[in-house]
């Protein structure tokens, strides 16, 4: 039997489930965990604001695939946190946040720095704790870790009252660390009855998304492609699960899909949804998304089958179990028709990059920033234009080597979560793409970055905007401009170095070029400023609630000219 | 648009009526009547609640509640036999003239008066939403001053138990 404090049980709980790493930010209340903390053998990693140590925690959990975790005291430090689990909440990403609460007997009376965070955080969390004892740790922490992972994975958070993390436990046996559990097989008649659809279409299509890559299917999923001939568009977090140079990948579907994507979509007969949700910025307006096709959905989530679209067959199940079944039960396929159609398709309307050679340009910065990265690289954005440019032009070839906030849409993503990443991947090179708008919103983890000597190079997209609000006003209010335009424009470089971070500024260049090299090869955090023309806009764009075939701008033909 | 009556057997723990309330909010649902109370076993607690909507909505609704971590099984009990009851505390206002008619209509209905006041009675009636109803209209010309109801609840006819029926699918799972 062994006497131990509620923090002590709780980092031994911590190092017990493979904890190697923690982000976060100490304060009165969880003080006794920094305590317990000093004395693991699990490294902390000390953020400058909570909101960077959820990011953190999860570029932790996107790359490894394994619940992350970050540690915040009670009150701000907590309401600082919500930001980073609700966009895990809806990227379906495994996160643990421990937050330090007010003693229990002083709960409910205003206490300094309180503030209910089991309340706030149970619309945000996939499950939540209020811990009562320090004996009920034994049984919360390996069920949040059961929890985080297990079927559709998503964020817990553990509060933890800070005299229950003083208070004295004998311990006689540890629990076993919480597993996720298996995840449901599909059934077989359900199987047999997708490819035999499969099989009977003519044009089908599948559309990968999240799932598959928190499944860990892509190498099946590329078995299925190939033996059945099937074009397979992505979502936004679907991007590298099938490698972008891969002669069936279309890429990313909707709002800021190349036209011939979207269009062959429209054309399919058969759409197989596969760990996807039907977002909006997908589907355009969901009534009109592939308007002649049977839908076969599968995900593991039963509530995501029937939330927006209706499927006509509806599998709920593991997307990785399912693929190895379909693959093996799909007939093969040429699909000549088929092909053509689509080739044709790609070729007369493919996605429009005006000066992919052109290192200003915000095609140009991302395609060279691509061809400088080794194949390893990871790679994060922030959110707004350059993300959306990121994501029709970078080339991903790996599932876990995109990381961008998908369902949020959370500006101030981008350097925290890239922070992340290089510690979860050491060895391997980050790039965060981000733009002037969003790098503000976290731009104190610059101190953090520089502190870790993390090798993660923030790429700038600078172009004095909130780019994606003007191209909003310039497109659906009438060009009426208001509150996108920063007057005063800091200068990013001296920030950069002033956090200790080395910094380089391709407008300032005579060869910027060379200096991207440069900057993207030297060690350590670094950031490049890249002055990008505010007049860009992402082209081809569906209107907000307007359907995918009807896209402005893009044109192949509109360049030529 | 359907009314359902729906009850949701959750682990009896801290938060569990804010979770499963706050999904309703949350996602825009809507709950027209709550009631919650221990069942048999004293670690599960029974919500049963009135909800309305379209078959889509009816899964959705089924689906998300499934969802929460606390929540054992939710049955709809749509489609099968059973009864309902609610209970209702009404107010009225009484003279002289009135109250012979008050305790004629509340004996008809089987209610009870509770509270007998020169000014006013107050009425404990048990039924169905369609017998409640009813009362209350009888009652409205008489001067009816407060309503307090209790959310609805309900259960199968005959042997078949919520607690059962959970029994049985592991049964048939195993």
């Amino acid at each position: 039997m062994k006497r131990m404090t509620g923090a002590e049980l709780m980092l031994r709980l911590l190092e017990r489930q493979g904890v190697g790493t923690i982000a976060g930010i100490p304060g009165g209340c969880n003080l006794p965990l920094y305590d317990a903390l000093r004395a693991s053998r699990i490294r902390h990693v000390l953020a400058r604001h909570e909101q960077g140590a959820g990011f953190i925690a999860q570029g932790m959990a996107r790359v490894t695939g394994r619940p992350a975790v970050c540690f915040a005291t009670s009150g701000p430090g907590a309401t600082n946190l919500l930001t980073a689990i609700a966009d895990a909440k809806l990227d379906s990403i495994p996160l643990v946040a421990v937050t330090g609460q007010v003693p229990r007997a002083m709960i409910g009376t205003d206490a300094f720095q309180e503030i209910d965070t089991y309340g706030l955080t149970v619309p945000i969390t996939k499950h939540n704790f209020l811990v009562r004892s320090a004996a009920e740790l034994l049984d919360v922490v390996p069920a949040a870790f059961r929890i985080a992972a297990s079927g559709r994975p998503g964020p817990i958070v553990i509060d933890v009252p800070k005299d229950v993390q003083n208070e004295a436990v004998d311990i006689d046996v540890l629990p076993a660390p919480g597993r996720p559990d298996p995840p449901p097989p599909p059934r077989a008649e359900d199987v047999a009855r997708a490819a035999a659809m499969i099989d009977a279409a003519e044009r089908p299509v599948l559309l990968i998304g999240a799932g598959v890559v928190a499944a860990d299917a892509a190498q099946t999923l590329r078995r299925l492609v190939d033996k059945a001939a099937l074009p397979t568009a992505t979502t936004l977090l679907g991007l590298g699960a099938l490698p972008h140079d891969h002669p069936r990948c279309l890429g990313m579907v909707g709002m800021h899909a190349a036209r011939s994507t979207n269009m062959v979509l429209e054309e399919c007969d058969l759409l197989v949804g596969l760990g996807i949700r039907f977002d909006d910025r997908a589907t355009g307006k969901a009534a009109e998304f592939c308007p002649g096709a049977r839908i076969v959905h599968v995900d593991i989530d039963a509530s995501e089958l029937g939330k927006i679209k209706t499927p006509t067959l509806g599998i709920r199940a593991d997307v990785g179990a399912t693929l190895r079944a379909l693959a093996a039960a799909v007939a093969p396929a040429s699909r000549p028709a088929w092909t053509r159609r689509i080739a044709r398709l790609r070729a007369e309307h493919p996605l429009v990059m005006r000066a992919p050679d052109d290192p200003l340009d915000p095609y140009g910065i991302i395609r060279h920033t691509a061809a400088v990265l080794p194949p390893d690289a990871i790679v994060t954005t922030d959110v707004g234009q350059h993300q959306m440019w990121a994501a029709q032009a970078f080339p991903c070839s790996r599932p876990r080597q995109w990381l961008t906030s998908g369902g949020l849409g959370t500006m101030g993503f981008g350097l925290p979560a890239a922070i992340g990443a290089a510690l979860a991947a050491p060895g391997r090179p980050v790039v965060c793409f981000s733009g002037d708008g969003s790098l503000l919103m976290n731009v104190q983890e610059l101190a953090t970055a520089a502190e870790e000597n993390v090798d993660v190079k923030v790429v700038l997209l600078n172009n004095a905007h909130l780019g994606l609000v003007r191209q909003h006003q310039e497109l659906f209010f009438g060009g009426r401009y208001h509150a996108s335009r920063f007057h005063a424009e800091p200068d990013f470089p001296a920030i950069a170095r002033g956090f200790g971070v080395r910094a380089w500024d391709l407008g300032a260049v005579v060869d910027p070029r060379a200096t991207l090299a440069e900057a993207l090869a030297a060690p350590g955090p670094g950031l490049v400023n890249v002055p990008i023309d505010a007049a860009e806009n992402v082209y081809p764009m569906v209107p907000p609630g307007g359907a995918n075939r009807d896209m402005i701008g893009g044109e192949l033909h509109a360049t030529a000219c | 648009m359907m009314r359902h009556t729906i009850s949701v057997l959750v682990e009896n723990e801290f938060g569990v009526l804010a979770r499963v309330a706050g999904m309703f909010s949350g996602r825009g649902f809507n709950i027209e009547s709550l009631a919650v109370a221990e069942t048999m076993d004293p670690t599960v607690s029974c919500i049963t609640l009135v909800t309305a909507g379209e078959d889509a909505v009816l899964e959705q609704i089924t689906k998300q509640l499934n969802k929460l971590v606390p929540v054992i099984r939710v049955f709809d009990f749509k489609d099968s036999a059973h009864v309902e009851r609610e209970l209702v505390l009404i107010k009225v206002k009484i003279d002289e003239r009135t109250r012979g008619e008050l305790m004629n209509v509340v004996d008809i209905f089987r209610g009870k008066i509770i509270d007998v006041g020169p000014q006013s009675h107050v009425v404990e009636i048990t039924g169905h939403q369609d017998k409640i109803a009813a009362i209350i209209e009888l009652l409205k010309p008489l001067g009816i001053t407060e309503i307090v109801r209790t959310g609805r609840v309900a259960m199968w006819r005959g042997t078949r138990t919520l607690a059962g029926a959970i029994d049985e699918e592991k049964e048939k799972v195993a």
